[in-house]
């Protein structure tokens, strides 16, 4: 919804949230529902209704817990009941510099303190361990904004009795356990209220007439970063920037001035705007986000325009290249499809407002920001957070050379006409075994944001995926796929129960990036044979039908199971007899399990 | 600003921040009459109505007004 959207009028959002809410609630998207836990050290309730905007915005419908005022604490340590009945999967701790109770003394000394700051630290501590133990679910925990006054002036920042050095210090605390602990997220009030404006962000008026911290007037933008993580959690971030060329990644028009005439580079002020414009892009590229071009070009000028030496993005840092004079949209499309993606893992980047406006109403869920001017750009596309990023896996820094080594395959798989002959030229090697913890974080990712390849459409956090693979009752099964063009990294999960002689398959994913290449055949003679060693004989396989799941409709019909029966929705249940001995379905891949 | 000018876009800013079309709000109105109007709808009403005239009031009067009647007195008061 446009309202809702970065750059946002966040005077508008506060006073129509009701109707903002009601045009939401009332548009029949599918949404995913979330329980969230929201504790507060001050006033949350404007927070939570604004959260709640964003949300439902980005496809989830929240059911929120709110803490009564300031009982953050207590309503985790002493189990408030209605908290316990609740059972969050997620925990958002709003607590802020406000919630310091005691800050240094001049007459302090280092070790007073130092014994201060881990009084205040500790309760936290507890707080966050209680939560993982009791709740098992994702906690987001704010740190402190920067205090709004001085007592030293200057010397507050580095003198151990100063405000503003006793919040670094804590932050530091908070920051280390954040890196050192999965399931864990810091939401940076300290930055947000720095962009904000400290002095409007904590407005004392607010605090001592509401006990609102921040300023109602920032609650949008807060909840706005707030949500950008939580959505991330959720697989909900979008994957792919597709990018004009002419006058959005450099100044002019390559193809009337020339390549040599563009302006990018350290030359001119504006090509200097340009080029951190471009190194923004690359780093988010180096994060795990696809690019592609969608320039109304000739492709050899757009090419030329990239190979400039004095461009910081290259033809090569780009996953698709389409520089022609089709209809944007339909490029986008194209790129869709060709990439194996959603149109709604699409952020539309263009200084055109009519190119922007076009794409807008043929593909609404791409995500077309108003960009602004060229020096607005990067924040635009900053502060919107499209790609927040609450987990970094090693797959996340390999993406786009994956997805160009999919590319190559696709011109090899060209020149064979025998399939087989292809998949065997792959020299595919799988590794395939029980959850382990160096792939956990990407286990996670896969099954929070697999739509197509998914058979239950099951979403997990981190914690309760470490449950099941400690489980006894439970098979755990994740897949990596490398072939001779490179490591495809962990492409399928896979886990389900016994109970008594017969296995239920939970959940079963892979990752598009692999599809028609039998993983699944692998990944299924890998489970039977787990099946049989434990004396399992039925393996039933369940087909929950979502709005992009067609595709494995006929999945299990395809692994030699029976359909047993199908409602009117679809949902469908398979079966399969575990029989003495069976010919494998792989025949294409060599099969290493890990630990075995 | 007239009385009657200052009615017309407080309506406005009651009409979005209760999303009710019907409200029309006069001097006697007080939170016992509109439904939603609890204290958690009163602190985004007075933002959104500090926000409308691009003013501020001061804690005693955020607290203190009886009734719309007071609310427009303060606006026109500051308006002056």
């Amino acid at each position: 919804m446009k309202e809702l959207e970065y750059p946002f009028d966040a005077e508008a959002i506060l006073r129509k949230r009701k109707k903002l809410r009601r045009s939401l609630m009332e548009d029949g998207s599918k949404r995913m529902q979330k329980r969230i836990a929201v504790l507060g050290g001050s006033t949350t309730h404007d927070i939570v209704s604004v959260l709640e905007l964003f949300l439902l915005d980005a496809g989830i419908e929240p059911v929120f817990y709110e803490s009564d005022y300031g009982q953050y604490w207590n309503d985790v340590m002493f189990d408030n009941p209605e908290l316990a009945a609740f059972a969050p999967e997620l925990v958002c701790i709003h607590t802020t510099t406000r919630n310091i109770l005691r800050f240094p003394e001049i007459p302090d000394d280092a070790a007073a303190v130092e014994g201060l700051l881990e009084e205040t630290y500790q309760p936290f501590v507890q707080l966050w361990e209680k939560i993982a133990q009791r709740y098992h679910c994702p906690v987001i925990q704010n740190n402190f904004q920067e205090p709004y006054f001085r007592i030293m002036g200057n010397r507050d920042a580095y003198d151990i009795h100063g405000r503003v050095h006793f919040v670094q210090a804590l932050n530091e605390r908070f920051h280390a356990y954040a890196a050192s602990h999965d399931n864990f997220h810091i939401c940076d009030i300290h930055y947000m209220a720095s962009c904000y404006g400290l002095q409007k962000w904590s407005d004392p008026f607010y605090w001592h007439m509401y006990k609102y911290e921040p300023a109602v007037p920032a609650i949008p933008e807060f909840s706005y970063n707030l949500a950008a993580i939580i959505k991330s959690l959720y697989g909900k971030n979008r994957k792919v920037l597709a990018l004009d060329l002419d006058n959005t990644l450099w100044g002019g028009i390559v193809g009337d001035d020339g390549p040599e005439n563009i302006e990018i580079g350290q030359e001119t002020s504006v090509g200097q705007l340009y080029s951190e414009f471009q190194a923004y892009i690359k780093a988010q590229k180096d994060l795990g986000v696809l690019l592609c071009v969608d320039s109304k070009n000739e492709e050899e000028n757009a090419l030329a325009g990239l190979s400039r030496p004095d461009s910081v993005l290259k033809p090569e840092d780009f996953v698709m290249l389409c520089a022609n004079w089709e209809p944007k949209d339909k490029n986008l499309q194209e790129m869709a499809e060709v990439l194996h993606l959603g149109i709604d893992a699409f952020v539309f980047v263009d200084d055109n407002p009519a190119e922007r406006h076009i794409v807008r109403e043929q593909l609404p869920g791409v995500a077309v920001p108003e960009i602004g001017q060229p020096q607005d750009y990067l924040i635009t596309l900053d502060r919107s957070a499209f790609f927040e990023t609450t987990v970094l896996s090693q797959d996340d820094r390999k993406r786009s050379e994956m997805y160009r080594a999919n590319a190559q395959r696709r011109q090899m798989e060209a020149a064979f006409t025998d399939y087989g002959a292809y998949l065997d030229s792959l020299q595919m090697e799988a590794e395939i075994g029980a959850f382990s913890p160096v792939y956990m974080s990407r286990i996670a990712q896969l099954t929070n944001k697999s739509n197509q390849f998914n058979l239950t459409t099951k979403r997990c956090t981190q914690a309760e995926l470490e449950r099941y693979a400690a489980d006894p009752a439970c098979i755990t099964l994740y897949g990596k796929l490398a072939d001779r063009f490179g490591d495809n990294g962990v492409v399928s999960v896979v886990f389900g129960h016994q109970e008594d002689a017969v296995f239920h398959i939970d959940l079963w994913l892979m990752s598009c990036r692999v599809l028609k290449r039998e993983m699944e055949y692998a990944m299924m003679d890998v489970l039977e044979e787990k099946c049989r060693q434990r004396g399992i004989r039925k393996i039933r396989g369940y087909y929950y039908p979502t709005a992009k799941n067609k595709m494995v409709k006929e999945f299990y019909g395809l692994q030699g199971f029976a359909r047993v029966s199908e409602d009117d929705a679809g949902n469908a249940v398979w079966v399969y007899e575990i029989k003495e001995a069976t010919k494998k379905r792989t025949a294409h891949i060599q099969i290493r399990e890990a630990g075995a | 600003m007239s009385r009657e000018e200052v009615y017309e876009k407080l309506n406005e800013v009651f009409r979005d921040v209760f999303d009710d079309e019907e409200i029309t709000v006069s001097d006697e109105t007080t939170a016992a009459d509109i439904e939603d109007w609890d204290s958690y709808e009163h602190i985004n009403l007075i933002v959104a109505v500090e926000e409308a005239f691009g003013m501020k009031f001061s804690m005693g009067k955020t607290t203190g007004m009886k009734n719309v009647g007071e609310m427009v007195d303060e606006i026109l008061r500051q308006a002056g």
